[in-house]
């Protein structure tokens, strides 16, 4: 039988990303030259709720865009399966742009990797900052978090998986046993 | 699902699966190149060789960007310049490729099966790019892209195919996706130009272009191919457009938000006339635009993960 414990429920989930758009906020100094991007695909959900979030508290639309990092992966060489390719659509210039990378699960730091390229082709932030709901642990690469929902160090051979209404039907965080 | 194909040899072996997932790639491709750095790192490291046996210049060309914005390295070689000049034989030059590590190659070829021959001798992943009068499933890929892009769907459609549907290429590709994908499609030509039992593909033959054309969705006009006048297949160019030339008179019997399609090049005033190709229905420009994104999915698919 598969152990599987919920982490974070639907309030604990908002609550965080609640204090993830202030912490932006604060650190940013208010929304002026900020923008959010999303990572394909837990990313995306999580970044348009942070804009929401962050259009209350300052009555201000930051821009969304969404970014598939396959294309930037470092693993194509060596993975069997080909991933699907969705699409990016960052419909602003990044130029001089504050960017809020968004992500649901932040592991190795690879997907970071891939996105920073990504996004450095597509003109020369101001900065970029990273925002997740989830930091496993396990970094194999010199990246950390900007803004951090709920720290929860794991085990490798655990899965966290971040289900969210708009795919799922559901808000929560859950760890379980893998099934690798 | 899976992409497991190691060759894209003609439309023909493609499942309708296999279709889709390859314009559901090639539509997320558009996006790389519209931006201002028009190149993504995914195929770094690969080689890919264009070898070009009949001219060619969108087709080429197209497969030479497409390699590139992936940031492959495409090496062009032509009939004309290379050692088959020199009477080398396909085998020999595919075998000499071969030694020298590509990852793709890339065939063009007046003879149906070259491709085919190449697949079986090769290790490397292997496209048509077009081989005699068989087929050439990137031009009806990007087709069927266009089609969908424009219309939102290709199932329930009616298409018109309009010229010499038998030396064409186009068309036996472009029939064989467009009916595995559900459209309906139409053929019309003078009767030189219809091969004997092409409704066995699934097909209707008309032999006038007014009644092929009424009230369909798409009109995709081929190229008259002038290389064939000396074959006598047709009295004259003037007979032809006189009877087959889509222009604003006929044009007016399809549907009102119909599409003309043409895979170029195109002969002004002879299958089209030249205020349709550049008027409001073409979506000729548009065809050459996603054929770069169709180019750069198949090659993602074929070579971008492990081989």
């Amino acid at each position: 039988m598969k152990q599987k414990k919920i982490v974070m429920d639907a309030e604990a989930l908002d609550r965080s990303l609640t204090r993830i758009a202030y912490e932006i906020l604060e650190r940013n100094k208010g929304s002026k030259e900020l923008c959010l991007v999303g990572i394909r695909t837990g990313g995306v959900f999580l970044a348009e709720r942070l804009r929401k979030k962050i259009s209350r508290i300052e009555g201000a639309d930051v821009p969304v865009g969404i970014l598939d990092i396959t294309l930037y992966r470092d693993d194509l060489r060596i993975t069997d399966r080909k991933p699907k390719l969705g699409r990016t659509d960052i419909p602003f210039s990044l130029d001089n742009k504050k960017v809020i990378l968004v992500d649901d699960v932040l592991f190795t730091g690879r997907t970071i990797r891939a996105a920073m390229d990504a996004l450095i082709d597509f003109g020369r932030p101001k900065l970029i900052q990273l925002a997740v709901l989830v930091d496993r642990g396990h970094r194999e690469l010199p990246i950390r978090a900007d803004f951090v929902g709920k720290n929860l160090p794991s085990s490798a051979w655990e899965d966290i998986v971040v289900n969210l209404t708009e795919k799922n039907g559901i808000d929560e965080v859950l760890i379980q046993d893998s099934n690798r | 699902m899976k992409f497991t194909k190691k060759d894209i040899l003609g439309i023909k072996d493609l499942s309708v699966e296999e279709i889709k997932l390859i314009l559901d790639t090639a539509e997320s491709f558009i996006e790389v190149s519209t931006r201002e750095i028009k190149k993504v790192p995914t195929l770094r490291g690969k080689t890919i060789i264009n070898l070009f046996f009949e001219a060619s210049t969108r087709t080429r060309t197209s497969f030479e960007i497409a390699g590139k914005r992936l940031s492959a390295d495409t090496i062009n070689i032509s009939a004309s310049t290379s050692s088959v000049v020199k009477g080398e034989t396909l085998i020999d030059t595919a075998r000499n490729i071969e030694a020298m590590n590509p990852d793709a190659i890339v065939i063009r070829h007046s003879a149906a099966g070259a491709p085919h021959l190449l697949a079986r001798m090769v290790k490397q992943s292997i496209i048509n790019a077009g081989d005699g009068a068989h087929e050439h499933p990137t031009q009806a890929l990007l087709d069927m892209m266009t089609i969908r892009e424009k219309k939102g769907r290709i199932a329930g459609l009616a298409v018109a195919i309009v010229g010499d549907i038998a030396h064409s290429r186009v068309a036996r590709s472009n029939i064989y996706g467009l009916t595995k994908m559900g459209a309906r499609v139409i053929v019309a030509g003078p009767a030189m130009m219809i091969p004997r039992d092409i409704e066995r593909m699934g097909v209707s033959v008309y032999h006038k272009l007014e009644d092929a054309i009424k009230d369909v969705d798409i009109i995709m006009m081929l190229r008259i191919q002038m290389e064939r006048q000396q074959q006598k297949i047709f009295p004259s160019l003037r007979e032809y457009s006189n009877y087959f030339c889509l222009n604003r008179n006929n044009i007016t019997l399809a549907k009102d938000d119909v599409l003309v399609m043409h895979p170029g090049p195109i002969n002004r005033g002879i299958e089209i006339s030249p205020d349709i190709a550049d008027g409001p229905y073409s979506v000729i420009l548009d065809q050459v635009t996603n054929g770069v994104a169709v180019r750069m999915a198949l090659l993602y698919l074929l070579i971008g993960g492990k081989s």
